[in-house]
C-alpha cells in the first residue's frame, strides 16, 4: 500500500482507484468522532472548544495573518456530494478533506429508493450517483487514502432506505461505509412505500448497521421542507425523531450513533433565531441521549449564495448555543443548480469558519433559564407529548398516518387537514410481507426477530452463521463482486471520453465533471430586470459562451439596474506547455540577505501615498513584529499615510536612501498606476532615478503594469517582508556589479 | 381534519407535570407507539430481508432476486429463502453459492420444495431440475 500514498502535489489517479478494486476490502468499519483537544495552542491562540488538527489541509484565507493555522471546530463537518459521476466526485472529496469536512455524504440518483434490488456496476446518475457496490468500494478506497493524506479519519455515507433497504445495508457493512440515512418513516411518507414494509425492513436494515457500527441519521428534517409553514411542524419533528430513535434504539442500535437531522425551521427576515432555538432547546430535552446532525435551512433557500450563506451562519449560531455533534453543510449554490466543486469547499469553509470563530462561547453565554426561551421551548414539548398521546388514541402510528397525522401544517394540536396520507395496504411494494413460518430459519449474522436455528443445531442459536461456516461478515472474502452489467453506461467508457483532458496538458475550466467548461460570469447591468436578462444571454453569445443560463437575478434598483450571474460552457481549451509561465521568484534565505545588509547597509523610505489611510498591508511589509524586512537590518523610515508622492522623493533624497517603498491600496480609476509613473517622473526630474530603486504594493497592483509605470518593481497581493527584501538586495548587486 | 387550535384545553392534563415528569410520560408514550412495530418485524420477513440475508450467504445480488421469486412463487418465503438454499446445499451437498445458483437458474425447484415439510405447496411447473 505504501507506495500507492497520494501526494499533495500530484493528482489522485482514478484509474489506480478501480484497479483491483475486486480485492480491495475496507481498512476498517464504524463511525469515528473527531478527537477533543481542550486548551489547544494554535498561532498565537488558545481554543477550548477546538478537536485535534489534521496533518494536511487548506487553512481559511486570514490564516496567513496567524502564521497559517488551521483549528478545527468540534462537530464532524458533513458535506454533501453527488454529481451523477462518482469518479468525479473522487477529486470533490479530497478538495472537501482537505477544507475541513470528515463526513462526506453521497446522495442517490433519483429513483433509487424504489429499485428492488441492488445495483451493480457504475452507470450514470441524475441528481445523485447509481449507489453500487462497485462505486462505494471505489470512493471507500479513494477515501482511505485521502484520510491517510489528511491525517483524520472520515466518515463515508450514503442512504439505507427505499424498498432494498436490507440488502443496501449488508452491502455498506461489507464495504465499511461508516453512515447511514435509515428511518422508515422517509419511505412512507415521502417515497410512498408501504407503511408495513417499510417497517418490517427497517428491523433488519438497523440490526444490520448495527453490527457494521454505522452511524444513523433520520429523516425527520424533510417535514420541514416539505409543510408550508415550516416553523408549525415543530411538535411533530419532535415526535419523528423519537419515534425513529426508540425504534433504532430497540433494533440494536447503540444511543451514540443515532443522530438526530434537525434544522432550524426558519430564515430571515422571520426573526428566525427567536423561533428556532426554543425548538432546538426543547428537542435536545426531550431526546438528550442522543447525538445531534445539525442541518442547514434549505426550505427558504433562493438563488442568492450570499443570503444562503447567511442562513446557514445563524443556523450554526443555533448548533453553538445548544449542540451539534455533526455539522452539516449545504451549498450556497443548491437553490439554482446541482452543487458545484467550488461551493462544496465553500460550505466547508463556511462551517469551520463560523465554528472555530464562535469557539468558547458558552463558557462566557449562557442560556436562560426563565422567559420566552423556557416557556416557548416548554410548549413545544407539552404540543409534542400531546400529539405521541393521539397517536395511540388513533390506534397507532399506521392508524396516525392514514388519518393525515403528518406534515400538516397546523401547530399542533392545530390541523389545518393538508397532511400527507398514506394507506396501510397502499403505496409501493404493498403486500410484499411474508409471515415467517415455524421453521423459519436465515444462516446469517445480523438477522433481526424470529430464527428458528435451534432445528440445526442449538448451540447456533448466538451464531447461526457457523452453519455455514460463517457468512460474509465474519468471511469477507465469500462476498462476491460484480464489475460492470451495462457495456455502454459506465465508468470506463466516461474516463475515455475525458482522457484528453486528464492525461495531457489541456485545460478546461470545471463545475462538476472533467473537463465540462462550465463558467460562471457576474455582472452588473444597469437596466431594468427583463431587459437585462435577455442582455445578458446576448452578451453571454458573444463571449461564446454555449447553453448559458441566469442562474441569479437581483436587483439593486429597479430602474438604475440589476445583478445578474449567468453561467455557461466555454467550447475550447488552453494548452499549459504553450502558456508562457513566470518562474515562480527564488528568493534568498534570511542569512543571505542579512549578511548583505551587514556590509552594506540600507536605508529606505516608505508611505501609503495620495489620499491612502491603509496601512495594514506596508507595516506587514516593513515591522519586525511582522516578519517584515526591518528584521534583515535595513533601516527604515516610514513616512506615515497619504503622502504625497512629492514628499515621498524629497525625503528619499534629503536621507540619501536607496530605496523608496510606496503602498497603493485606493485603485480606484488607476490612481494606483498613475503614482507610481509620478513618483518615477520626479525622480527622473531631481536627477535621483539613478541612485534610487522605487518599489510599489498593494492588493490591487499587478506587478508587470507596475513596471510599466517606470518603477523598479511591484508586489501584489501575498507579498512579504523576504520578497521585497530579496528583490532590494538582488537589484542592488546588480547595480554594483553594473558600476 | 380540521381543527382549531385547542392546545389551551388539552395540555389541562400535562401542565402541571414537571418537566422530568412530562419527559418520562413522553418516551412512554413512544414506548408504546414503537413496540407493535418492532413485533411486525420480529414476525414477517419480506422480498428485500431476504435477498439480503442471501447476500450475506455469499450469493450475487443479480441470483438473489431470481431465487426469491421463485420462493414467492411456491409460497416458500415464510420459511426463509437462506433456508431454502441452505437444505438444498446440504441435500445435494455442494455450496451455498452453487445452490443459489442452480435456483436462480430455474433448476431444482421441486427438490428443494419437497425438502420441507408438506405444507409448502410446489407450483413449478416450467422446473427444469
Amino acid at each position: 500500500m505504501d507506495e500507492k500514498k497520494l501526494k499533495p502535489n500530484e493528482k489522485i489517479d482514478i484509474e489506480s482507484i478501480l484497479k483491483d478494486l475486486d480485492k480491495y476490502r475496507p481498512k476498517r468499519r464504524g463511525w469515528t468522532w473527531r478527537t477533543p483537544a481542550p486548551g489547544l495552542k494554535m498561532g498565537p491562540f488558545e481554543y477550548r472548544d477546538a478537536t485535534l488538527p489534521t496533518e494536511n489541509g487548506v487553512p481559511l484565507p486570514s490564516a496567513k495573518y496567524f502564521g497559517g493555522i488551521d483549528p478545527q471546530p468540534e462537530p464532524i463537518i458533513t458535506t454533501e456530494i453527488a454529481s451523477g459521476r462518482f469518479e468525479d466526485d473522487i477529486r470533490r472529496m479530497r478538495m472537501a478533506a482537505w477544507h475541513g469536512a470528515d463526513h462526506l455524504m453521497v446522495i442517490r440518483t433519483a429513483g433509487q429508493s424504489h429499485m428492488d434490488g441492488l445495483l451493480e456496476g457504475t452507470p450514470q446518475g441524475v441528481g445523485g450517483v447509481p449507489i453500487t457496490r462497485k462505486q462505494v468500494r471505489a470512493q471507500r478506497k479513494a477515501l482511505d487514502l485521502i484520510e491517510e493524506e489528511v491525517g483524520r479519519p472520515i466518515n463515508y455515507h450514503s442512504y439505507v432506505s427505499g424498498v432494498a433497504g436490507p440488502e443496501v445495508a449488508v452491502m455498506f457493512a461489507e464495504e465499511g461505509v461508516n453512515g447511514a440515512h435509515q428511518d422508515p418513516q422517509y419511505n412512507v411518507l415521502y417515497r410512498n412505500i408501504n407503511m408495513i414494509r417499510s417497517f418490517v425492513d427497517a428491523c433488519e436494515s438497523k440490526e444490520i448497521m448495527a453490527w457494521a457500527d454505522i452511524a444513523q441519521i433520520d429523516g425527520a428534517h424533510n417535514a420541514n421542507a416539505t409543510a408550508r409553514e415550516a416553523w408549525k411542524v415543530t411538535p411533530e419533528l419532535i415526535v419523528q425523531h423519537a419515534i425513529n430513535s426508540l425504534f433504532s434504539t430497540k433494533a440494536g442500535i447503540k444511543k451514540s450513533n443515532i443522530c438526530l437531522s434537525t434544522v432550524p425551521p426558519t430564515a430571515p427576515p422571520a426573526p428566525c433565531v427567536f423561533i428556532d432555538l426554543p425548538y432546538a432547546v426543547a428537542l435536545r430535552e426531550f431526546l438528550k441521549d442522543y447525538r445531534m446532525r445539525a442541518q442547514m435551512n434549505t426550505k427558504y433557500m433562493e438563488a442568492s449564495s450570499r443570503e444562503n450563506t447567511v442562513t446557514h451562519v445563524l443556523n450554526m449560531l443555533i448548533s453553538k448555543l445548544t449542540s451539534a455533534d455533526i455539522q452539516s453543510t449545504i451549498t450556497p449554490d443548491e437553490g439554482r443548480n446541482v452543487p458545484w466543486h467550488i461551493y462544496n469547499i465553500e460550505a466547508c469553509d463556511t462551517a469551520k469558519q463560523t465554528l472555530i470563530g464562535l469557539d468558547g462561547l458558552m463558557d462566557m453565554v449562557q442560556l436562560k433559564d426563565d422567559g420566552p426561551l423556557r416557556e416557548k421551548s416548554r410548549e413545544i414539548r407539552e404540543r409534542a407529548c400531546l400529539f405521541m398521546e393521539e397517536i395511540l388514541e388513533t390506534g397507532g402510528y399506521f392508524k396516525a398516518v392514514e388519518e393525515g397525522f403528518f406534515v400538516d401544517s397546523g401547530y399542533y394540536p392545530e390541523r389545518n387537514g393538508d397532511g400527507i396520507v398514506r394507506k396501510a395496504d397502499g403505496g409501493v411494494a404493498a403486500g410484499m410481507v411474508f409471515e415467517r413460518d415455524e421453521d423459519y430459519f436465515a444462516p446469517v449474522t445480523a438477522h433481526y426477530g424470529f430464527n428458528n436455528v435451534a432445528q440445526y443445531d442449538p448451540s447456533a442459536i448466538d451464531n447461526p452463521a457457523k452453519l455455514i461456516d460463517g457468512c460474509t461478515f465474519e468471511r469477507p472474502e465469500k462476498i462476491v463482486y460484480i464489475d460492470e452489467l451495462d457495456q455502454e453506461d459506465n465508468v470506463n467508457v466516461r474516463l475515455e471520453e475525458t482522457a484528453d483532458y486528464r492525461k495531457s496538458n489541456l485545460l478546461k475550466p470545471e463545475m462538476e465533471w472533467a473537463a465540462d467548461g462550465t463558467v460562471m460570469v457576474t455582472l452588473f447591468l444597469p437596466a431594468e430586470k427583463r431587459a437585462a436578462e435577455a442582455a445578458a444571454l446576448e452578451l453571454a453569445a458573444k463571449m461564446n459562451l454555449q447553453d448559458a443560463v441566469v442562474i441569479n437575478l437581483e436587483t439593486l434598483q429597479e430602474a438604475e439596474g440589476v445583478r445578474i450571474e449567468l453561467k455557461g460552457r466555454l467550447p475550447f481549451d488552453v494548452n499549459i506547455d504553450e502558456l508562457e509561465i513566470p518562474p515562480e521568484p527564488e528568493l534568498l534565505s534570511d542569512e543571505e540577505i542579512r549578511e548583505d545588509i551587514e556590509d552594506h547597509p540600507m536605508k529606505i523610505v516608505c508611505a501609503t501615498v495620495g489620499e491612502d489611510e491603509h496601512s495594514v498591508g506596508l507595516r506587514e511589509i516593513i515591522d519586525i513584529k511582522h516578519g517584515g524586512i526591518e528584521r534583515f537590518g535595513i533601516e527604515v523610515h516610514y513616512l506615515g499615510t497619504s503622502v504625497p508622492v512629492e514628499k515621498l522623493v524629497d525625503a528619499a533624497i534629503e536621507m540619501n536612501a536607496e530605496a523608496i517603498l510606496a503602498s497603493t491600496i485606493i485603485s480606484h480609476d488607476d490612481i494606483h498606476y498613475k503614482n507610481m509613473k509620478r513618483i518615477h517622473e520626479l525622480a527622473v526630474e531631481k536627477g535621483v532615478r539613478d541612485d534610487l530603486m522605487i518599489v510599489a504594493g498593494g492588493t490591487q497592483v499587478i506587478p508587470q503594469l507596475a513596471v510599466e509605470q517606470g518603477i523598479d518593481a511591484g508586489f501584489g497581493r501575498g507579498s512579504h517582508g523576504i520578497d521585497v527584501a530579496t528583490f532590494l538586495v538582488k537589484r542592488r548587486k546588480e547595480k554594483r556589479a553594473a558600476k | 381534519m380540521k381543527r382549531q387550535d385547542d392546545f389551551a384545553e388539552r395540555r389541562k392534563d400535562i401542565m402541571g407535570l414537571t418537566d422530568d415528569e412530562l419527559y418520562k410520560r413522553f418516551w412512554d408514550l413512544t414506548e408504546k407507539v414503537v413496540e407493535p412495530l418492532l413485533e411486525l418485524g420480529k414476525k414477517n420477513t419480506s422480498p428485500s430481508i431476504e435477498r439480503s440475508v442471501l447476500l450475506r450467504m455469499g450469493i450475487p445480488s443479480t441470483d438473489t432476486k431470481p431465487i426469491v421469486e421463485g420462493c414467492i412463487d411456491r409460497g416458500l418465503l415464510g420459511k426463509g429463502a437462506g433456508h431454502v438454499v441452505y437444505k438444498l446445499a446440504k441435500s445435494k451437498d455442494i455450496s451455498m453459492k452453487e445452490a443459489g445458483e442452480l435456483l436462480a437458474n430455474g433448476s431444482c425447484w421441486d427438490e428443494a420444495a419437497g425438502l420441507f415439510d408438506s405444507n409448502a405447496a410446489s407450483k413449478g411447473g416450467d422446473d427444469n431440475g
